[in-house]
């Protein structure tokens, strides 16, 4: 299974996320912004960082690099798509997902090992966790306060698109303490937590993270 | 030289903790009478040809895809007499 990363200009864990991809089996396949297809990858991965410097807002100005065109065509016809951090900026400001991301509320960049709750375990890229599995993985943003309007934040809920959800307390004051969440198909996830910092013994605080990656592995070979 | 100006807000019901982080350094500073402040931004744009209808209508359409995310802020353009 060939899992894509795209680099923009100031992503910082693309080779995470690349890695994450190779220790849960798949291979991974190194995409850049400027790229005008998708080299028929299986699946991509949006990672962490701060693309074009975080300039206008976050994810606003990686959303129209080159690649971005084939990317959200064929997200919309089902690719899996997994955005982490600045990736899950990214893929609010290409309304792939609802809602936005604004700077945290205590106005301090956080950087923690954090408690979350898997609500949906149906996604693409959460098959592999148990229902209401509490995992812990790093989370470091400046700018992850989930916000939406209450309509879209309802919406959300009924449908069982929260992903993820903050425990023990919300570290950026996102609403409702969703810190991820899904497409209506469940292909596109986006989250502010970084699972691909959590893989590795050496260098994680668990290995909790895994499960992100082995589920596309598994989602693409039942398909 | 024409000059648009695209002004930029973020949405009432939408935290603005920039806003409220001027508005606590004012506190401090001694300001007083200050209720409340909100941040937003402000784009100066320079146009080689007279304002148009339709070049007006392009900036717009500029403000909503670009400048403005829509989801959060409300983003209001005029023409600098």
């Amino acid at each position: 299974m060939r899992i894509g990363v795209i680099t923009f200009p100031g992503s910082l864990d693309d080779g995470d996320a690349a890695r994450a991809v190779r220790l849960a089996g798949g291979e991974q396949v190194a995409l850049w912004h400027a790229d005008a297809d998708l080299c028929g990858v299986d699946g991509v991965v949006l990672p962490g960082g701060f693309s074009y410097g975080d300039y206008l807002r976050c994810g606003a100005i990686a959303r129209f690099a080159p690649v971005m065109g084939p990317l959200v065509d064929a997200a919309r016809s089902g690719l899996p798509v997994l955005g982490i951090c600045n990736g899950f900026q990214v893929l609010c400001e290409s309304h792939l997902l609802p809602g936005a991301l604004i700077r945290n509320d205590h106005r301090r960049f956080v950087c923690r090992d954090q408690r979350l709750r898997v609500e949906n375990v149906s996604t693409a890229w959460t098959s592999a966790y148990e229902p209401s599995q509490e995992i812990t993985v790093p989370l470091k943003n400046g700018e992850g306060g989930y916000v939406a309007d209450d309509r879209t934040l309802d919406e959300l809920e009924a449908s069982g698109r929260v992903v993820v959800r903050y425990l023990v307390d919300n570290p950026n004051g996102s609403y409702r303490n969703i810190a991820g969440i899904t497409n209506a198909r469940g292909n596109v996830v986006g989250l502010m937590p970084h699972p691909e910092h959590a893989v590795d013994p050496l260098t994680g605080p668990t290995l909790d993270g895994l499960g992100f990656f082995t589920s596309i592995l598994t989602t693409l070979a039942s398909a | 030289m024409t000059r648009v100006v695209v002004d930029v807000m973020p949405k009432q019901e939408i935290l603005d903790p920039q806003g409220q982080a001027v508005l606590g350094a004012l506190g401090r500073l001694g300001f007083a009478g200050i209720a409340s402040v909100r941040q937003g931004k402000r784009f100066e744009i320079e146009l080689d040809a007279e304002p148009t209808t339709e070049i007006i209508a392009e900036i717009e359409r500029a403000a909503g895809t670009l400048l403005a995310n829509p989801v959060i802020e409300d983003f209001a353009v005029r023409v600098e007499p």
